[in-house]
């Protein structure tokens, strides 16, 4: 058998085998939601006054009176044909406000993602190559300190420095200045949209808006990044061919940058896996503090209304982004090593 | 005894004077026990005591942190919220730390399909972006203090599984548990008795690195209005509180309660990275 195949079936393994993670992440969140006090029929009634004829009038359009095996298991059929219900709140699709929030939160969690690896890889690189040396230690030391600074702690004091004290970034809610026209709506990423219809101030502006947020969530990740460059480039610099490449003479950031890392990548690609994960939680304080119009910040909304639908799609949302990244690592693992996909 | 001490003692010492910053860690984590321990008696003002004449003061002899926007005292809010805090971090660890512990130690002695199932559910947990669950987890149970601590239990959980069933799986084998199981034990026997107190140590570690992350989750989810609310003291909603503040140039509301999460989650870390060395020098990133 092709390599080729034999990555492409455990590519495909692996997406099978997530399949009941999945449902049990539906089924989770579904009876979950069941339990909450809060009976939202009641929430969306009239008033405190309204009668209970109107309650069971309300339970029964939202369907909260039917078995709950039949619930799931319309929850379920429904989910299929991609339909998560509908919002209280919003009185809106949640399939359709997901959709509108979403590049919101992507952009944010990505662009604080690249933030972070560009910190990161750098620092870890410099802390292996000179290790125990006093660089390694500031660096390290700085790592330990950014991974106990809480996210929405020093978002409060980002904004403080950088906005009240001198001024250097534009009000930190929202994504964008509501008087600033939107781009055409193109692929939902602000950044993106405003470089295809070519308006440089639109793009600076809502750089401007993202520059906060992502860097918050930056700092709080930037310790795992590091810690594993650093941990996984001194393993691969004791082995035999780098000393081979340093006898034979070739400068040094070719060694490292070419051999060394190349090689050290794939604990790194794992533990992105991981902070993605962690950032995804994450996001629900960053988007609360900086009024982020993301699908965290929906969901929590909707939590606090006793709103069921937009809670459950957003869990559910979490858990197929999950599982996508984690999809996504194993594929770059089997291209950084082939040895992996061999298995 | 003098011998039997200076045997006991020296390795420790050894070690602390290797590792200053482990030493320091450990003094400042028993500090804030002990300032958490009496908060009650040493907090110069009742920390839900108001006192409007005086709101919003800066920090200054009379409120070394100054006041909040209803004249109560920042400094002993803060000792109270240490008390609550630290109180919720390590009731809930030690509930995780139990039942975990349990589970996967049984697990791991015993093998077999449900252990495999066991240690599938525990991956897939694990990386699932464990905040969010707790939100989850919160909003179901309800706000209450208790209800925080069960909901951190649960997303902590899952990490002294693994670490309880990869211990033991890896000692289970070994000819004194055998010797063990020869000589007519019973399984929780062994388990309770044999393999518990030599997982002990690397248990105590993840504990130590766990209560810090405690901390943050409990503080994160008060933040955001879930579990504790006002005018509960609690650093997380201090914080959140605060934040309106900010604008008009208060800093010290958010600052101080903010700052000392901050050592506190730092605390936790700096020791179990420690007493990790310890244990295992070669695990040192």
């Amino acid at each position: 058998m092709s390599m080729m195949q034999t990555f492409r079936r455990r590519i495909g393994a692996r997406a099978l085998a997530s399949l009941p993670a999945l449902l049990g992440v539906i089924v989770f969140t579904f009876v979950l939601m069941r339990v909450l006090p809060g009976d939202p029929a009641v929430y969306f009634a009239s008033g405190p006054n309204a009668g209970q004829a109107e309650i069971d009038g309300l339970r029964h359009k939202m369907g909260l009176d039917r078995p709950m095996p039949i619930q799931l298991a319309h929850y379920v059929a429904g989910i299929m044909t991609g339909d998560l219900g509908n919002s209280l709140t919003t009185g809106q699709p949640v399939m359709h406000d997901i959709q509108a929030r979403l590049p919101a939160s992507l952009e944010l969690t990505l662009t604080a993602l690249g933030l972070s690896l560009l910190l990161s890889l750098p620092l870890g690189i410099v802390s292996a190559w000179y290790a125990n040396s006093r660089w390694d230690q500031c660096i390290r030391t700085l790592c330990t300190i950014c991974f106990c600074i809480p996210p929405f702690v020093s978002a409060i004091f980002l904004i403080y420095v950088f906005y009240y004290i001198f001024g250097l970034v534009p009000d930190p809610t929202g994504r964008i200045n509501i008087f600033t026209p939107l781009p055409h709506d193109i692929t939902g990423f602000l950044l993106v949209d405003f470089l295809l219809t070519g308006d440089p101030a639109g793009w600076r502006e809502a750089a401007g808006q993202l520059l906060l947020p992502a860097v918050t969530m930056a700092l709080f990740v930037l310790s795992p990044l590091t810690r594993m460059t650093r941990a996984s480039l001194l393993t691969v610099m004791n082995s035999d061919f780098i000393r081979t490449a340093r006898a034979m003479g070739l400068p040094t950031w070719r060694i490292v940058t070419v051999y060394a890392l190349r090689n050290a990548l794939s604990p790194i690609l794992t533990t992105i896996g991981i902070v993605f994960s962690t950032m995804l939680g994450a996001n629900v304080l960053v988007e609360k503090v900086f009024s982020w119009p993301g699908v965290a910040s929906y969901a929590l909304d909707a939590l606090v209304a006793s709103d069921y639908a937009p809670v459950q799609g957003f869990i559910l949302l979490m858990a197929i982004l999950f599982i996508m990244v984690n999809l996504l690592v194993d594929i770059l693992q089997g291209l950084v090593d082939p040895r992996v996909s061999m298995e | 005894m003098p011998s039997l001490t200076a045997r006991w003692m020296s390795p420790a010492a050894r070690f602390f004077s290797h590792s200053p910053t482990t030493g320091i860690a450990a003094g400042a984590t028993l500090m804030l026990a002990f300032l958490a321990l009496t908060a009650p008696w040493i907090s110069p003002y009742d920390p839900l005591a108001s006192d409007v004449p005086h709101a919003l003061q800066a920090p200054g002899p009379h409120h070394w942190f100054g006041t909040d926007e209803l004249g109560r005292d920042v400094l002993s809010r803060v000792l109270a919220a240490g008390r609550l805090d630290l109180a919720i971090a390590v009731s809930a660890v030690g509930l995780s730390l139990a039942a975990g512990v349990t589970v996967g130690c049984f697990c791991g002695y015993l093998g077999g399909r449900l252990d495999r199932l066991v240690g599938r559910v525990v991956d897939v947990l694990t990386a699932f972006p464990l905040f969010v669950l707790a939100m989850a987890l919160v909003a179901a149970l309800g706000n209450s203090v208790e209800n925080l601590i069960y909901a951190t239990a649960i997303i902590n959980f899952p990490f002294y599984i693994r670490v309880a069933r990869a211990e033991v799986a890896a000692r289970r084998h070994l000819g004194w548990v055998e010797a063990a199981h020869l000589s007519g034990n019973s399984t929780p026997r062994i388990v309770i008795s044999f393999l518990l107190p030599n997982i002990l140590p690397t248990v105590a570690i993840q504990a130590s690195l766990n209560l810090g992350w405690a901390i943050l989750n409990a503080a994160g989810l008060s933040f955001l209005g879930l579990g504790i609310t006002v005018p509960t003291p609690e650093w997380g909603v201090m914080v959140a509180n605060g934040a309106h503040f900010m604008s008009s140039g208060r800093w010290w509301l958010v600052l101080f309660p903010g700052s000392v999460l901050m050592l506190t989650i730092l605390c936790f870390n700096l020791l179990g990275d420690g007493l990790r060395d310890l244990l295992d020098p070669r695990t040192r990133t």
